[in-house]
């Protein structure tokens, strides 16, 4: 029997299912491979056994807990899609900002119904077997390690910064344009596809294990920035720094 | 009798339906929206303009180009800023290439398939493999469009306030020129299949808004036109729209002197229909559509017309540009303390960001307008309307009735709830 795999979203985009529909006739050829029993956006439900679970978006509410929760059960394998179930992304913002005053401002007085909660990772709730990083995933490492656990292989990341895969593409440094980047930390994997565009690292997949600080400081002091211009850009993605 | 579908499949985001009758008449007739609201109009407040476009794209990734867009247009208008023609056609190809994706992703993944009668697309990839493929290669198409000129399918990269860090190449567009008129056959068959369906007998009359665009078909504009003759400039937006909270949705409804109103495919079909190109023309009369259509389930059928709209327009952009050569020039800001309001047509229908900045270019308030939001109330006076008319029919033909009027607006609730109207702070 051909493994069974579902998608799921909680509180994000959709940008990463999005991004796995993109896959074309890749998708096609996975869909060889595996059954697709479950996929919201395009699917109904079944509430059956999988094999490999991928989670988009962050956990936010009791009832999107409770159904991570039921998920887990029965999955043997659970994978988080993207950012928000990565890092709890961008939505992190919202507790930043305070989350009933937000609700008031939004939706004014009547908003007993519209609190967003506390935005948390999937990593938070339930252990999960693997991550798939980004905002929004690339494609083409969605396949690679769906192929690393069709095999039972270890679903490794890039284990170096993307300034490595940065200068391999010989960009020029976004650094000498006078522009804050977050390259020298953030885990490779995405071919410096933002800096390639135009625009610099906002840190969307994460940092790297073990990020070298002291290259990085030299790096700040050349170009004349401080630690507190980094941990703005920090915000973005919701990059925790462990120690400190 | 009650009918109640939680997490309703094939639909943007999170909703359930909830009917329930009693002797024949409505008791209740609700989408519940319970997406969880993600507030990003309070959120980009005190950004500065380099990041609000950037956060304003994640409100959802099946519009993000559209609210990159409207976000970097806002962000123009405060500082009184113009951006070049070529931004422009290529910010409109941009466009083309989203409502493609949308529109296409939508009609055989999510409508479809009810029509069908199948649960889902992927589950006929080995019985109608032809049919997946092609769906799967034309989604690509639009995706394909969408990441030569943003530098990625979803959450572009390469656009900035004033136009884009980088334009594509002349040969990226030779290409994509190319897939154009490659996926015209994949296109035919398409029409085939979607003309070829048997859309419900409905009809409901009901307000059209769409924005008024002196290029032709409604895609960018600044003047709200509605059906009923009301005219109004979107710095206006205010005295047109009104937004309201209501307790079974955590995304607004919206109103036009207190009368519900449609916007999207349908609405911009009936207003725009003699500007169509001829391919898109063609298919709206052998669909019988015309500017007084008022089904709502036709608007899959104005969404198929749309297609081939973009389609056409999409080569002749892409010839001209190709024909006057790209010029590229690095857009300088000014940054100044002022309001913007700017509006689009997304795939969805009509959106609108509205933003005040300081004078150091940080962001102070910020109000957006989204199309789901707008349609959801209409959306359920059609639920209302539609529930008598087939109320004998078998519970999951009920069912599956409703659910096509719910598909045929397309909802997109990760838009309608994260991104929602602020009250004055």
């Amino acid at each position: 029997m051909k493994p069974r795999i579902g998608f799921f979203d909680f509180t994000g985009c959709e940008g990463c299912q999005l991004t796995i529909l993109n896959l074309a006739e890749k998708l096609l050829d996975v869909l060889d491979l595996v059954e697709v029993v479950e996929f919201r956006e395009v699917q109904g439900h079944c509430n059956e056994d999988l094999d490999i679970a991928f989670v988009e978006g962050s956990i936010c509410r009791p009832d999107e807990e409770k159904r991570l929760r039921m998920i887990r059960t029965r999955s043997k394998k659970l994978i988080t899609l993207g950012a928000c179930a990565d890092l709890a992304g961008i939505n992190i913002a919202h507790e930043e900002a305070g989350g009933v005053e937000l609700a008031m401002a939004v939706y004014g007085s009547d908003s007993k119904h519209l609190q967003g909660g506390q935005a948390r990772p999937v990593s938070a709730i339930v252990p999960i077997d693997g991550r798939i990083p980004g905002c929004p995933v690339d494609g083409q490492e969605f396949l690679s390690i769906l192929h690393a656990l069709l095999l039972d292989r270890p679903t490794n990341l890039p284990a170096f910064s993307l300034c490595v895969e940065c200068k391999l593409a010989e960009l020029p440094c976004t650094f000498e344009q006078g522009i804050v980047c977050l390259g020298p930390v953030v885990r490779a994997g995405c071919n410096a596809l933002c800096i390639e565009g135009g625009d610099r690292c906002r840190g969307c997949r994460g940092l790297v294990d073990n990020p070298r600080e002291s290259s990085y400081h030299r790096v700040l002091e050349t170009f004349n920035r401080s630690v507190d211009d980094i941990l703005e850009e920090y915000r973005t993605y919701n990059l925790r720094i462990d120690e400190e | 009798m009650k009918v109640q579908v939680p997490y309703l499949s094939r639909i943007e985001g999170h909703a359930h339906l909830v009917v329930d009758t009693k002797a024949g008449e409505v008791v209740e007739c609700q989408l519940e929206v319970v997406e969880t609201p993600r507030f990003f109009e309070k959120l980009l407040v005190g950004r500065h303009y380099s990041e609000v476009a950037g956060l304003a794209s994640r409100i959802c990734g099946v519009c993000s180009h559209s609210h990159t867009l409207v976000s970097l247009m806002a962000t123009e208008r405060a500082f009184g800023m113009e951006v070049s023609e070529q931004v422009t056609s290529l910010r409109r190809l941009l466009m083309y290439g989203e409502i493609l994706q949308s529109h296409l992703l939508h009609l055989y993944f999510m409508a479809v398939p009810d029509y069908l009668g199948v649960n889902s697309l992927l589950a006929m990839a080995q019985s109608r493999r032809d049919l997946v493929a092609r769906a799967l290669r034309l989604k690509k198409l639009g995706s394909d469009i969408c990441e030569v000129i943003g530098g990625r399918p979803v959450h572009p990269v390469t656009t900035c306030v004033g136009g884009f860090h980088r334009f594509p190449e002349a040969s990226e567009l030779q290409r994509l020129r190319r897939c154009l008129s490659k996926a015209l056959p994949d296109l035919e068959q398409t029409v085939e299949l979607v003309a070829g369906l048997d859309w419900p007998d409905f009809s409901h009359q009901a307000e059209c808004l769409a924005l008024h665009d002196s290029d032709g078909y409604p895609q960018f504009g600044e003047t709200l036109i509605s059906s009923a003759g009301l005219q109004v400039p979107n710095s206006c937006y205010r005295e047109m729209i009104r937004e309201y909270v209501v307790p079974h949705s955590t995304a607004k409804h919206a109103r036009i002197n207190d009368e519900t109103y449609m916007v999207g495919p349908l609405a911009r079909l009936r207003q725009g229909f003699h500007h169509l190109s001829p391919l898109a023309r063609e298919v709206a009369d052998l669909q019988g559509l015309s500017p007084s259509t008022n089904n709502p389930y036709l608007s899959q059928g104005a969404r198929l017309v749309e297609v081939l709209h973009c389609v056409e327009q999409s080569m002749h952009l892409i010839d001209h540009l190709l024909l006057e050569g790209l010029e590229y020039a690095e857009p300088v800001v000014t940054c100044k303390a002022r309001e913007g309001v700017a509006t689009l047509e997304a795939p969805r229908g009509v959106l609108l960001h509205a933003y005040s900045y300081d004078k150091e270019g940080f962001l102070t308030s910020a109000d957006c307008v989204i199309p789901t939001a707008q349609n959801l109330a209409n959306l359920e006076m059609n639920l209302r309307a539609r529930v008598p008319q087939i109320i004998d029919e078998e519970p999951d033909i009920f069912q599956t009735e409703l659910e096509k009027l719910v598909r045929a607006y397309d909802p997109c609730l990760s838009c309608s709830t994260h991104l929602l109207t602020i009250d004055r702070l």
